[in-house]
């Protein structure tokens, strides 16, 4: 067990060296830059076997990913914003393939105009791409994460790729210190990727093939649905598992803070949470009952796990990082169609916050305590989405 | 073992959806005999996905991967670095196999990535020359004076004028290790061919001359007759490049493009003024093409 | 009709649409208008009608001939304007 100052990028690296990823191919963007330089030297300084491939774009990058993963190798790959954007049909690809390809990807805001700092979009606009979905609050939760998904993902009842989501500049390259797990351990707990229909010479299959309308599209599709099902219980056993063998304790789907008795509960994902736990200390120190969900998983969206932590809560106030033009932000539209299906009523807003990586700071983050205190007062919500912190 | 001159071996089966006297089905066919079973292959979307069949039915006895439509040379890249960390890469062939959309078109960022990266895998690219599993729409590689479904004829002249683009050209210009034009009514030239890519340690590269009898419309029993026109005009010589240096195979330019395009309802509406540029273009090309064997030889 | 029952419901679908079943159960043959007639007498075995068939529906028979096996030739007509010697005629099928 080693501790290390590094930043997300460089946790990145290193939960795919421990992981033993065997192909990695990788196209690089900025915040991402670091990721596949650090696994190029690792790789050539004989530190992990693998191979690198220099791909000439990010949708080559997941074609030879997949293609590698069919073979039977364990592979890994890293990108963000625009490269992630391009490489959209092939996420459909990856996951409609069952390759369990594991994909750091740091949150960047989308062009035009050009921005590299911290958003959501990107990973949020891929929400539907069958991909497990995971965003990380530190740079510690980065390595592990990737390594859980790897057990995840392999595992035959679910046989689906997963992306961890890292805030630009917030994490990938800000330091802080890292526990580094210990690489036999880490042997034990992950054994080497085994496909289950891979191209092999000895039993010739062709793979993904014409499938037709009356049998057996619809038929590969639901199969997909049903694994997706499976992925939290198995997240839940996997993480009891991995807490045990390293010394963590990650709670599953999500990360609750203070809500057992708030009556106004925040819900953020990514590293905003930090900001708002910071804040909900302060606010509790005055006496007021306010909490924090933060989201760990969004794909599959952990509906059950969310109401129940919002049992007591009469004001939900989503923070959304992006935002789906022509609707609401995203967090905000699945809570709010979950809670539909309940007895459940708290008022609920959408605080649209950081686009772009505008700053959030705790003044902020009070503002829209405030915000939520009025409204719960008035008992309604002044309006559904505000654009928080705009220069309007 | 070989019969007529080609390995015995087959590793395509009956039942296959190909038109009768398709083209693509022959190129697979040959080069399958000579790679073998220890032969994985990658293919984008093209008359070869139709033509496999569809799930869970297939015609092909070595492993195929089917990928989406611009990927195949960058699947293929993907395969052989597993199989290199596997361990199992000297034992194994790795075969991208995509029409001329897929090569020179859409695919032709990841044939030049791949490339430039000096992957070790056979990319067979099979020059039916048009989309042709999508209805006949017009490629980079639709030859000069073709009519298709995107060149159409209508009030104005819209069939293709641009002639073929030159994909040996292109991968020359990356230093290639091999790349060889072959057709299968040349099987024994073809045979060899793909023996020199098989045995060549890096990117090696076969376009294939392919026959469509529906886009080209003529009579399918003319597919092989179809091959040797081609060849015999210059309308698709055959040479290879080997580290750079250029060795025609088969030298024989002796009749006129007209014999060849008369053959094809694709050319049919044709003035004999175009035709005779098609001609002044075929000799120019074949010209450049002695020089270069010319040079080559210094 | 189709068989395609090597599959009856998801349970026992694999996860990815791999394909394992060959094609040789689906019978080409009826796609047939003109078929190929090998007349033994001119045949010189020579087998360019094999090595340029398509639909590799030409094996050999007992006594070393090129065979044509109709379930699968579809009638493109390849082999009868390749063979060397005429040996191949194509007939109307059904007549």
């Amino acid at each position: 067990m080693v501790k290390k100052i590094m930043t997300g990028n460089l946790a990145a690296a290193w939960g795919a060296k421990i992981s033993r990823a065997e192909v990695i191919a990788a196209y690089p963007i900025t915040p991402q830059t670091i990721i596949v330089e650090k696994l190029a030297k690792f790789i050539s300084d004989g530190e992990l076997k693998a191979e690198y491939l220099r791909v000439e774009s990010e949708h080559s990058a997941m074609a030879a990913c997949i293609a590698a993963s069919q073979t039977g190798a364990r592979t890994f790959t890293a990108t963000s914003s625009q490269g992630l954007a391009l490489m959209h049909e092939l996420l459909h690809w990856a996951s409609g393939a069952r390759t369990p390809i594991v994909m750091a990807n740091v949150n960047r805001a989308l062009a035009p105009p050009w921005n590299i700092w911290a958003d959501h979009t990107d990973m949020m606009s891929q929400r539907d791409t069958g991909w497990i979905q995971f965003y990380a609050e530190s740079n510690q939760e980065v390595l592990d994460t990737i390594i859980n998904c790897y057990k995840l993902c392999e595992d035959r009842a679910i046989q689906l790729p997963a992306m961890v989501g890292l805030d630009a500049f917030y994490l990938s390259h800000t330091s802080e210190i890292v526990d580094i797990p210990d690489q036999d351990i880490a042997d034990k707990f992950l054994p080497p990727y085994k496909a289950f229909y891979p191209l092999d010479v000895e039993h010739p299959l062709s793979v993904g093939s014409l499938a037709m309308p009356h049998q057996w599209y619809s038929e590969f599709r639901y199969k997909i649905y049903k694994s997706m099902e499976k992925v939290i219980p198995k997240l839940n056993k996997i993480e009891k598992e991995f807490n045990k063998e390293f010394g963590r304790n990650y709670t599953g789907p999500l990360d609750l803070y203070q809500v057992e008795d708030a009556e106004i509960i925040l819900v953020a994902v990514g590293t905003v949470a930090g900001t708002v736990k910071d804040t909900v200390d302060y606010l509790r120190s005055k006496g007021l009952k306010v909490g924090v969900i933060r989201l760990r998983l969004f794909r599959p969206f952990p509906s059950e796990e969310l109401i129940k932590a919002l049992k007591n809560a009469s004001f939900v106030g989503v923070l959304d990082r992006s935002f789906s033009f022509g609707n609401e932000g995203q967090i905000f539209s699945e809570l709010k169609a979950s809670l539909y299906q309940t007895n459940r009523d708290p008022l609920i807003k959408d605080f649209i916050v950081g686009i772009g990586g505008r700053d959030i700071t705790t003044d902020t983050v009070k503002k829209i305590y405030e915000n939520c205190q009025k409204c719960l007062k008035n008992k309604k919500i002044d309006q559904e989405i505000e654009w928080t912190n705009i220069k309007v | 073992m070989n019969r007529a001159g080609i390995p015995i071996e087959e590793y395509v089966c009956s039942g296959h959806s190909a038109c009768p006297g398709c083209g693509a089905l022959l190129v697979l066919r040959y080069v399958l005999k000579v790679l073998g079973k220890n032969t994985i292959v990658t293919s984008p979307a093209c008359c070869f996905t139709a033509i496999a069949g569809m799930f869970p039915d297939t015609c092909i006895e070595v492993p195929l991967l089917y990928n989406a439509f611009e990927t195949t040379a960058a699947s293929a890249s993907g395969i052989e670095a597993a199989l290199k960390i596997k361990g199992k890469k000297d034992n194994t062939h790795v075969v991208a196999f995509a029409g001329d959309g897929g090569t020179a078109d859409i695919g032709l960022q990841a044939i030049s990535g791949a490339l430039e990266n000096g992957h070790n895998i056979i990319y067979v690219c099979y020059d039916n020359e048009a989309y042709m599993n999508t209805g006949i729409q017009s490629s980079s590689l639709t030859p000069m004076g073709a009519t298709t479904t995107t060149n159409p004829i209508g009030k104005e002249a819209g069939w293709k004028i641009t002639p073929k683009k030159n994909m040996m050209d292109i991968l020359v210009a990356h230093n290639i290790k091999y790349a060889a034009t072959v057709n299968p009514s040349y099987p024994i030239d073809f045979v060899k061919k793909v023996e020199k890519a098989k045995a060549t340690k890096g990117f090696s590269y076969i376009h294939a001359y392919s026959v469509c009898p529906i886009g080209w419309r003529y009579q399918p029993e003319l597919g092989l007759e179809m091959g040797r026109l081609a060849t015999e005009t210059g309308a698709f010589p055959l040479y290879e490049v080997e580290n750079g240096k250029y060795n025609i195979t088969y030298k024989k330019k002796t009749k006129n493009v007209l014999e060849y395009y008369k053959l094809q309802g694709r050319f049919r509406h044709l003035s004999e003024d175009f035709i005779n540029d098609v001609q002044v273009y075929i000799d120019q090309e074949w010209q450049k093409l002695l020089l270069k064997e010319e040079c080559s030889k210094k | 009709m189709k068989n395609n029952q090597k599959y009856s419901s998801v349970e026992d679908l694999p996860e990815a649409s791999v394909a394992s079943v060959s094609t040789v159960y689906i019978k080409t043959g009826s796609w047939r208008v003109y078929r190929p007639e090998i007349d033994k007498e001119k045949c010189i075995k020579c087998f360019i009608c094999w090595r340029c068939c398509p639909d590799i529906s030409i094996g050999i028979d007992e006594e070393g001939y090129p065979k044509i096996n109709y379930d699968y030739c579809k009638g493109c007509g390849i082999c009868s304007h390749e063979c060397p010697n005429e040996a191949i005629k194509m007939k109307r099928e059904g007549k």
